[in-house]
């Protein structure tokens, strides 16, 4: 997988650590939204939320487009990285059952040396 | 003992692989180092399949496993997670001994059909598991169950790391 630089993890996991910018990013996980939308929704001023939004932005959690007077915040999602994701999860999975599946093969053909040899006598 | 020393030089831990051949389509493989007929062997008997199918990682419990391995014949598993349970069964299509297996999934309309080779080379055999869904919207739902299985932290940390994968590529 990709290599993720020290910074740019200290910057995520710092963005992250906040409960209202948790809420933005669920938020726009489920639709783009403008500052404003943001600061009325987490009853919060126009310049708080600028600053967690810059913090999000910051940490490349959020990228943000201004458009006449209204800024909109979306995640800084793709599509791409999102199926790559539901892969490695699904592979994951297979992943940790086939490390079980190894102990179990190991084990029976221990036990199939064993018997082989007991025949044998 | 000599004979187990000899048997067993350290085990090389083999690479799984995921592909979505298609909008229904999913493929796993892996090699295992022993012969097709004890990996065959440890999809077919219960009690050895009940003991790798549920890793700890998953979260749940295998409650109860029954398989009737033949054409026609049918296979139930009942899982518990927390207070729920659930279940996951269906009928096996073809039985080829030591070499593939085919069986439906029928806890809905959006069950798939598995296949699993197994090809023996060298003493290794190489598994090749084939999920084949009646839609695209099924596959992406059950690619969702199987993150929820492996537990919510672990999910969480995934999208974590895609999140910071997706600002890490962007110029």
């Amino acid at each position: 997988m990709v290599q993720y630089s020290q910074a740019r993890f200290d910057a995520s996991f710092a963005a992250l650590s906040d409960a209202t910018r948790r809420g933005v990013l669920e938020q726009l996980g489920r639709a783009d939204a403008s500052i404003t939308d943001l600061a009325e929704k987490f009853h919060m001023t126009l310049t708080g939320m600028k600053k967690h939004v810059g913090v999000l932005e910051q940490a490349g959690l959020v990228t943000t487009e201004k458009v006449g007077r209204v800024r909109t915040c979306k995640l800084g999602l793709r599509r791409l990285d999102e199926e790559a994701a539901w892969i490695e999860r699904y592979r994951q999975l297979w992943d940790a059952r086939f490390d079980e599946l190894d102990k179990v093969v190991e084990e029976l053909k221990r036990k199939e040396k064993v018997d082989g040899r007991k025949k044998r006598k | 003992m000599d004979a187990r020393r000899e048997s067993e030089p350290t085990p090389m831990k083999n690479r799984t692989t995921v592909e979505r051949k298609s909008e229904r389509e999913l493929v796993v493989t892996r090699t295992f180092n022993g012969p097709a007929r004890i990996v065959f062997e440890a999809w077919t008997k219960p009690e050895l399949f009940k003991r790798w199918w549920v890793p700890k990682s998953m979260g749940m419990t295998l409650l109860s496993c029954e398989m009737d391995v033949r054409v026609g014949g049918k296979y139930r598993l009942q899982f518990g997670h927390g207070d729920s349970q659930s279940a996951f069964f269906g009928t096996y299509r073809e039985v080829a001994p030591h070499s593939r297996l085919v069986w439906t999934n029928e806890e809905s309309d959006d069950g798939a059909v598995t296949t699993v080779t197994f090809e023996e080379k060298g003493g290794k055999t190489l598994l090749v598991l084939h999920e084949l869904y009646p839609s695209k919207e099924a596959l992406d739902a059950a690619g969702t169950g199987a993150a929820d299985a492996m537990g919510e932290t672990f999910a969480q940390l995934d999208e974590l790391l895609v999140t910071l994968g997706a600002s890490a590529g962007r110029p």
